[in-house]
């Protein structure tokens, strides 16, 4: 029999080393933090208003920092507790940012029992609703970018859209946050699909997922079986599928123009796990006050996936999987090709956080930077058809303006370019600095 | 043979003409007339250019100098008043005189009192690295040691002590032209009046966290505890943000707030060596003395008076 192949994009893209280290171990719940430091700039867009004061009492799922505009987001107590202090804490970007600190209440069971909600999967409510409630419970993209999802689901009249795909791709290595999500609440997962496309009244979802994830694909296609609308893709495994651009490429073979959202092609892309969030608020009214982390590293002994409260510090993290290992050089926040260093281990998880990253000594430090060679590995890789050497001699000499003639801003920051430099050129190191100064230009230009 | 030699000098002489008198009817017609005060101004202008004067360069200031009519918002920082002046002169305007000043590093944070708390292997540039991280020490307001500022310096007035890591300006060198302090991503570099014999005292911080915070993060951070603005006799210092700022236009200069300072965070220059503390420091070892030598003998004595 000829082996069908499968789909992916169709320009650049490579394949780091997989290293799914956790992937057959179950989500376990952390446990309740004594302390949480909830930042209220979590999404992006406008950080959220603090409604709450020092002192105060706060129960499980109340707001305390209410959505600062269109483009934010609530943010909800993950515990019952105090808050004890307003605090600027260094968050995973190196900068300190405003946190709500709240201290758990022991005494308060609410903070340890366990909740198993049981599948509901008749919709009660009215489309109307259903995007109210998405809006209210403060729920942002869980891939990692953190856009509000009320936002991408407010579709202005007269635009059409006809795919709702599901981004179960995960193709940073050594995640599985998303991949055990699937496994544990695949029929979750499709009630979530069903009120999306109930609500957006869409009549097809596509489940993308990469086919290093046979068991969720098979799992997932068994759930979608008695759901017409729903089907499932298994994706050749190939990074950054998991863009949103790279992903429509690869289902349906078409183009988000420059500068362009999926909705100009008639597409709407959601996470697994914004998926499941959905479910969880609009049937069991629960807001977003925890997610799937993966722990992980090559040194780590207890590796696992976490169920895990927003604004946990990182450190009780470390401390569930067996303290960091002798030789720790990095921690990452998020996978190794898109994640960011943290400082220490305060650092509080937030919405956006897929994974704690534990890097050795060997792997953790960057080559020496040569000159390039113009072997052109850096352009044949770009999944967005740029010319990353020439746009980072550009940033690097401050030609900004040529930069953003040559697309400088259409950069989805994956990192392929600098995985493959032979010479290690900091490629995106300096895209990244051009990007930043363009949009300041732009900004102080309106 | 002479034929052949005859024509082709023949032949380049009438092109050469044809060429001389298009050339000279294609500039009549294209001739852009250009004020020669414009030269003139280029002429008096320094020449460095630095754009210090917001212009990208010295001819392009000099017809900014030349075509606006109120140039009183206009100087050139590296020239300063006597080349304005001078300016002034040639074109009959006005223009307006200022102080000269001096860029200052508003950070002492050397490796010795900030400890590095992270390592940075990323580029080696100030502006990438407060881009992506708070920079390899816990103080995220101090400087990030990479050196742009020097990079930008045209005028050889800066450079990087090794042993600090942190920028040194040379201040005779130093043009005013502010190109260090908008290459600064952390905005620790800061224009001072250049007083008589350059003396100048400013806060060398700008950490704006709580005490107990900066001072674990930078051993010679100002922690906001207001003991400088009680002292001040001028009322020049501004608490904000747990943070002081001496103002220099009130600043006289008299130095009580520098000895106050808990955490030596206020920094004076160019002032001569201390000889008053000297004498208040003799004075004080004296009364010691004499405290350790009497304490059996005094009371007595009152003893005696009363």
């Amino acid at each position: 029999m000829k082996k069908r192949m499968l789909k992916t994009f169709s320009i650049g893209g490579i394949h780091p080393k997989e290293n799914k280290l956790t992937s057959s171990k179950k989500i376990r719940r952390l446990p309740t933090p004594k302390l949480v430091n909830v930042p209220i700039a979590q999404h992006i867009g406008i950080p959220a208003e603090i409604i709450v004061e020092r002192k105060d009492k706060v129960i499980i799922g109340q707001i305390i920092a209410k959505s600062g505009g269109f483009v934010s987001s609530n943010i909800h107590s993950p515990v019952a507790g105090t808050v004890t202090k307003l605090d600027k804490i260094i968050d995973s970007s190196g900068y300190k940012t405003q946190c709500i600190v709240i201290r758990t209440d022991a005494k308060n069971p609410a903070n340890f029992e366990e909740i198993e909600y049981p599948l509901k999967s008749e919709i009660s409510l009215t489309p109307k609703e259903i995007l109210t409630h998405i809006n209210d419970a403060g729920i942002v993209g869980l891939g990692g970018a953190t856009f509000p999802s009320h936002v991408k689901l407010a579709i202005k009249e007269g635009v059409k859209i006809d795919h709702l795909i599901i981004n179960g791709i995960e193709c940073e290595p050594y995640l599985t946050a998303d991949h055990r999500l699937m496994l544990e609440k695949y029929e979750e997962i499709i009630v979530g699909i069903e009120i999306l496309l109930f609500a957006l009244n869409i009549d097809k979802a596509i489940i993308g997922i990469e086919n290093n994830k046979k068991d969720a694909i098979k799992v997932l296609n068994k759930a979608a079986q008695n759901h017409p609308k729903i089907q499932v893709a298994a994706l050749k495994v190939k990074y950054p599928q998991g863009s949103e651009k790279q992903l429509i490429s690869a289902l349906l073979n078409r183009e988000v123009p420059k500068n362009g959202l999926p909705l100009d092609v008639g597409v709407i892309v959601h996470n697994v796990g914004t998926i499941f969030a959905i479910y969880e608020a609009i049937q069991h009214n629960k807001p977003l006050i925890e997610r799937v982390v993966t722990v992980t590293g090559k040194n780590i002994k207890n590796a696992s996936n976490f169920w895990v409260k927003i604004g946990t510090p990182i450190k009780d993290l470390i401390a569930e999987v067996g303290g960091l290992p002798e030789g720790t050089r990095k921690l990452v926040n998020g996978g190794p090709m898109m994640g960011k260093a943290i400082k220490n281990t305060e650092v509080p998880v937030t919405k956006g956080t897929s994974g704690i990253l534990v890097i050795s000594e060997e792997d953790a430090s960057r080559g020496k930077a040569e000159n390039c060679i113009r072997c052109g590995e850096c352009v044949f890789v770009c999944p967005m058809g740029l010319e990353p050497h020439l746009l980072m001699n550009l940033a690097e000499k401050g030609f900004y303006e040529k930069a953003g003639y040559e697309d400088i801003m259409t950069c989805i920051e994956c990192g392929s370019c600098s995985y493959v430099c032979p010479s290690h050129r900091p490629l995106l190191d300096y895209i990244r600095f051009g990007k930043s100064i363009i949009k300041k230009l732009s900004t102080s230009k309106n | 043979m002479t034929g052949s030699v005859l024509h082709s000098v023949l032949l380049l002489v009438s092109l050469g003409g044809i060429a001389a008198i298009v050339l000279y009817f294609v500039s009549k017609k294209f001739y852009v007339y250009e004020d020669p005060l414009i030269a003139e101004i280029d002429e008096i202008l320094p020449g460095a250019n630095c754009a210090g004067c917001g212009s990208p360069g010295c001819k392009s200031f000099a017809e900014k100098l030349v075509t606006t009519e109120d140039i009183s918002d206009l100087f050139c920082p590296v020239g300063g008043n006597d080349v304005m002046k001078l300016v002034a002169e040639t074109l009959g305007k006005e223009v307006a005189e200022k102080d000269p000043t001096v860029a200052v590093l508003l950070c002492q944070g050397s490796c010795e009192v900030r400890p590095k708390t992270t390592e940075y292997q990323g580029p080696r540039t100030c502006a990438i690295s407060a881009l992506v991280y708070g920079g390899e020490t816990d103080c995220q307001y101090g400087c990030l040691g990479d050196g742009d500022c020097v990079k930008v310096c045209d005028f050889d007035a800066m450079y990087m002590d090794e042993t600090t890591g942190l920028p040194v300006i040379i201040t005779d060198k130093c043009t005013s032209c502010e190109a260090c302090v908008k290459a600064c991503p952390r905005d620790i570099l800061e224009m001072r009046p250049k007083q008589k014999r350059d003396l100048k005292i400013f806060v060398g911080c700008l950490n704006e966290d709580k005490a107990g915070i900066a001072k674990k993060a930078c051993a010679v951070a100002c922690i906001g505890c207001s003991k400088c603005d009680d002292i001040c006799p001028k009322d020049a210092i501004i608490m904000t943000d747990n943070l002081a700022y001496i103002d220099p236009l009130l600043c006289t200069l008299c130095r009580k707030c520098v000895p106050v300072c808990p955490t030596n965070s206020i920094i004076e220059t160019n002032f001569p060596p201390p000889k008053e503390k000297k004498v208040v420091d003799k004075k004080k070892t004296e009364k010691k003395k004499v405290d350790k030598k009497t304490p059996i003998v005094e009371p007595v004595n009152e003893k005696t008076d009363a």
